[in-house]
């Protein structure tokens, strides 16, 4: 909860990777040119790269205003089980960095032109998948906290970890574009973001102890 | 705990004793080289049946033979990648300072191995599939793997307390291993036009025996070289882990 206030505090922090992902987003079409059956075509990726990067943009503040004061120390000492305090930070950060991207994420389909079914297999998609981003952007979080080029190293750790994730959510939403059924990658994606949560905050909790020796 | 009894009785070999920098540094020292003759050996061998050897291919004519380079640097990609978290996972369990060296001797062979596996094999797609590369499932998740060790190396090399960057590469090396399945599985439903392998313990082989002789033959090799360069690079570490301590010290003086 109070993860959930300090985000709300600084909504600036929130708008920047929305805004960021909308960008990203929309300098595709850009790039690449108006043709409206070559953005249907990479609409689904492009929206999932754009969300992925803009996800990995907002980890590095994860872990880091706590460690910067202390109050990540406190915790490690504290009464409650390290990985479970990761849980509910990650339940944070996730309603605060990567519920806006779900919520936002139809509208750029619509600027890829995707019809109404995909838009909603898309936000299904996003918001099953993107809680395994998070989890396992946490144990790279702890990993590099307090590194010289955290950052960079971050998306290096990350990003490979990552493409499963990836690959399964584009399926999905190019699936329903093909007239097949999505099922099958959504539950695939909500069995990763289960497996995740199962294993990521363990490891992520070492990975704060390791950081703090 | 009767059981534990009799066995107390016999002098029973320790494992630990060569968990120590100081107790393995003559031993690796000792094997490194006869693997590295090994491993020239096979390689020579290897190379021979290989290149002269072995029959020509009747679909990919003399183009297969990069095979003999391009499957055991695969093998080895793994495997080590396998070793790499095996060590990092012994080093977390046990607090071993020698296993998080191994862990981090083995990464550049590794990185190598999936680098050469890489470029072999777009060596070999070119002639045979027409491109340097596709997306393909195995290539590409041979080309995550490569991301991995370049991740392992990178925070290993960001993080100046040794036993910190150990311990940090060894939950990215697990957490690393446990997601290689995932990523090969996610990569295969999306996509697959890699051959499928010639090479199955049930059924039998379909390739000609000689050149099944040969690749095998190449794969103790890279065995051989990869256990070599990383004793020696392990040595390396040792060295300058331990420079201040006295036995370093001992060592460096004779050796002067």
């Amino acid at each position: 909860m109070r993860d959930l206030t300090l985000a709300w505090r600084r909504r600036s922090d929130v708008f920047t990777s929305v805004i960021f992902f909308v960008i990203v987003a929309s300098l595709f079409p850009l790039g690449i040119g108006p043709e409206g059956k070559l953005l249907l075509a990479i609409g689904p990726g492009v929206v999932w790269v754009a969300a992925l990067l803009a996800s990995m943009l907002a980890l590095s503040r994860l872990f880091a205003a706590d460690y910067a004061d202390g109050t990540l120390e406190q915790m490690l000492i504290g009464a409650a089980p390290l990985p479970v305090v990761v849980i509910a930070k990650v339940i944070a950060h996730w309603i605060a960095a990567n519920l806006p991207l779900v919520l936002i994420a139809p509208l750029l389909g619509l600027q890829y032109g995707l019809p109404a079914d995909a838009l909603l297999v898309l936000a299904l998609a996003l918001a099953l998948g993107t809680p395994s981003l998070s989890l396992i952007g946490a144990i790279g979080a702890a990993l590099t906290l307090g590194l010289r080029g955290g950052g960079v190293l971050l998306a290096l750790l990350v990003l490979p970890l990552y493409a499963p994730v990836l690959i399964l959510g584009s399926l999905a939403v190019e699936a329903v574009g093909a007239g097949l059924s999505a099922q099958p990658y959504l539950l695939l994606l909500a069995a990763l973001s289960v497996a995740a949560l199962s294993l990521a905050p363990w490891a992520a909790a070492a990975a704060l102890r390791i950081s703090y020796e | 705990m009767s059981s534990a009894s009799p066995q107390a009785a016999v002098p029973v070999f320790n494992w630990f004793k060569y968990a120590s920098p100081q107790t393995f540094f003559p031993l690796a020292g000792a094997l490194a080289p006869w693997f590295a003759a090994i491993a020239a050996v096979l390689c020579v061998a290897g190379l021979y049946i290989g290149f002269f050897v072995a029959p020509t291919d009747a679909q990919q004519g003399e183009s297969y033979r990069i095979i003999f380079i391009h499957v055991p640097a695969a093998w080895m990609s793994m495997l080590i990648y396998l070793a790499m978290a095996f060590w990092a996972g012994v080093g977390l369990a046990f607090n071993t300072r020698l296993s998080g060296m191994m862990a981090t001797a083995l990464a550049p062979t590794g990185a190598w191995f999936t680098f050469i596996a890489l470029w072999t094999g777009a060596l070999w797609g070119k002639p045979t599939w027409g491109t340097w590369w596709v997306w393909d499932a195995r290539l590409t998740s041979e080309l995550l793997l490569l991301f991995l060790y370049f991740g392992f190396m990178a925070l290993q090399a960001a993080i100046d307390d040794p036993r910190r960057a150990d311990k940090a590469g060894a939950v990215l090396a697990l957490v690393g291993v446990i997601n290689i399945p995932i990523i090969y599985f996610s990569v295969q439903w999306w996509n697959t036009l890699h051959q499928g392998s010639s090479v199955s313990l049930k059924s039998a082989p379909t390739m000609a025996m000689t050149m099944l002789t040969g690749m095998l033959v190449m794969v103790f090799a890279a065995w051989a070289y990869a256990i070599a360069a990383a004793l020696w690079r392990v040595r390396c570490i040792i060295l300058e882990r331990e420079r201040r301590s006295d036995w370093v010290r001992a060592y460096l003086g004779t050796a002067r």
